[in-house]
């Protein structure tokens, strides 16, 4: 059980885009940074803690999330941490720091602009350097490994998958911010060549530019804000070993542990926002965390329907949260994912009063 | 056996950078041979070059101001050693210098001016690329040198070291 009760009291976010062209970082971030404060009702200096995740290499410039600070404004000085993670790791590292009573309400943000460079290219190097990323196998056909393995082992279809796909992408059609909402039936999408079998287009996830913001608070911060609290009940993250070769593909370890300390077996789930980048994964995941047919999974279209590297983690709690604030459950679970393969997840429990 | 030391695994990764509105104002006034900045609405500092937000206040700086190629040098360096990118011998002296209405001092080569006269509150002025070589790119402004003004009282730039 957490020491202090920490709701979920703003959150926003860009609109993900294949290319933001025209805004950098910092002017993509700033109406997104200061909507989750309005929302949340407490101003710069109510907030105690700034964290933030994003990836250096998508940029391609060193310390680019220090530079993205000036959309903060850290005047007088501010207590800052930085994860070159998914904000999602980034709200993790806020709910500690709230958890010491250090502070009282927290700002996370993460930011990502995939289209500033080749992002399979990108995603390669995070493998291991000596015998994996020479052979630059990109983040896609890693993915198909991982959907081949499940695939045998469970007997699904592709047929299943591109259900996963249809259902998400309509899901969207709902959620002005995502980037792809709309789909072809299953049928249609079945006819398509593989991108890297067994996965289509479909299966993968659109390359995305976006951001967004969370903003953490407890105690007195909480009764000062306006909005309708959504606390975190639990949460939690594990890993699994770098190379791929000694893990099972096909299931979640990591995710499962995660559940079950974040507390997702202990109450009835409504809603789930699930990190899927792929197909296959929603369902890895699904079986992972124990949920049934009766949940309603990605309602705002997941990360098949907006994928901003860094920030669709982050996303999930989001989303979550706001569903919940908004009466369409009263608890949720929300998952993030990094790494090749779900290699790290982390997993949230939500839930309104 | 001899020991494994090194290996080579060549990574080359290629960016288009995204300047932003706040740059890309100011790399175009660069081609026109103009200084633009931009002005925080809430501490009225004034940005050059702008990069869209005040970080100081974390808003939007949207007024635009341009400034003049005069300013003051508020402190300096004197470099000894060879540089790659500068095609200057050495010892040459690079200073931070703030354009006159700017609140924001930019790192800039000092020319036609004996490397150890320069000082603190010296007064300079930009020296422009020909008009045909002017571009959008902030190596438009070759290099800042001496003008004949007093120099300006400590008080003056303090606030800007």
């Amino acid at each position: 059980m957490p020491l202090r009760d920490v709701a979920i009291v703003g959150f926003a976010q860009s609109a993900s885009v294949r290319r933001e062209s025209s805004k950098n970082e910092v002017e993509m971030l700033m109406p997104v940074l200061r909507e989750a404060k309005r929302q949340a009702g407490l101003r710069g200096s109510d907030i105690g803690v700034t964290v933030s995740g994003s990836c250096d290499y998508l940029a391609g410039q060193p310390f680019a999330f220090v530079s993205a600070l000036d959309a903060v404004g850290a005047w007088p000085p501010i207590v800052e941490s930085h994860v070159e993670m998914d904000g999602a790791w980034a709200l993790y590292e806020a709910w500690v720091k709230l958890q010491t009573g250090e502070a009282d309400a927290a700002l996370v943000y993460a930011f990502g602009k995939s289209s500033m460079g080749d992002l399979p290219e990108v995603l390669t190097i995070q493998l291991d350097p000596y015998t994996t990323a020479p052979l630059w196998p990109d983040a896609v056909s890693l993915a198909a490994l991982q959907a081949r393995a499940y695939l045998e082992k469970t007997g699904t279809s592709e047929r299943d998958l591109a259900a996963v796909a249809v259902r998400s992408r309509r899901a969207a059609a709902a959620n002005p911010m995502a980037q792809v909402r709309a789909s072809a039936d299953v049928d249609a999408l079945l006819a398509t060549p593989y991108l890297a079998s067994p996965l289509r287009t479909h299966d993968c996830p659109p390359i995305s530019d976006g951001c967004a913001a969370i903003v953490l608070a407890c105690g007195a911060a909480v009764k000062k804000s306006a909005a309708t609290p959504v606390w975190i009940r639990g949460i939690d993250h594990r890993i699994e070993a770098h190379a791929l070769g000694v893990r099972d593909l096909a299931a979640s370890p990591s995710t499962r542990l995660a559940g079950e300390k974040a507390g997702v077996g202990t109450g009835r789930i409504d809603l789930a926002e699930l990190h899927a980048p792929f197909t296959h994964q929603e369902l890895i995941l699904r079986a992972a965390l124990g949920l049934g047919a009766d949940v309603d999974v990605n309602p705002s279209g997941g990360a098949l329907a907006a994928n901003p590297m860094m920030v669709a983690g982050l996303l999930r709690i989001g989303e979550a949260a706001a569903r919940l604030a908004g009466g369409a459950g009263r608890r949720a679970v929300a998952h993030a994912t990094s790494g090749p393969c779900l290699q790290q997840n982390l997993v949230c429990v939500l839930e309104r009063d | 056996m001899s020991e494994i030391t090194s290996i080579t695994t060549p990574i080359r990764l290629d960016y288009t950078y995204t300047a932003g509105h706040a740059t890309q104002r100011f790399l175009l006034g660069m081609a026109e041979g103009r200084i633009l900045g931009q002005r925080c609405p809430e501490c009225a500092k004034v940005y050059v070059p702008p990069r869209g937000a005040c970080p100081k206040c974390g808003v939007p700086t949207t007024d635009e101001v341009e400034v003049t190629g005069k300013g003051t040098v508020t402190t300096f360096c004197i470099v000894r050693i060879p540089s790659d990118v500068l095609s200057v011998p050495p010892p040459f002296t690079c200073a931070h210098v703030l354009l006159d209405g700017a609140d924001l001092p930019f790192f800039a080569l000092i020319q036609e001016c004996e490397f150890d006269k320069v000082r603190m509150g010296m007064r300079v002025e930009a020296v422009w690329a020909p008009k045909a070589e002017l571009a959008a790119t902030f190596e438009s402004i070759r290099y800042f040198r001496p003008i004949a003004e007093p120099d300006a009282p400590y008080e003056s730039y303090k606030e800007h070291l």
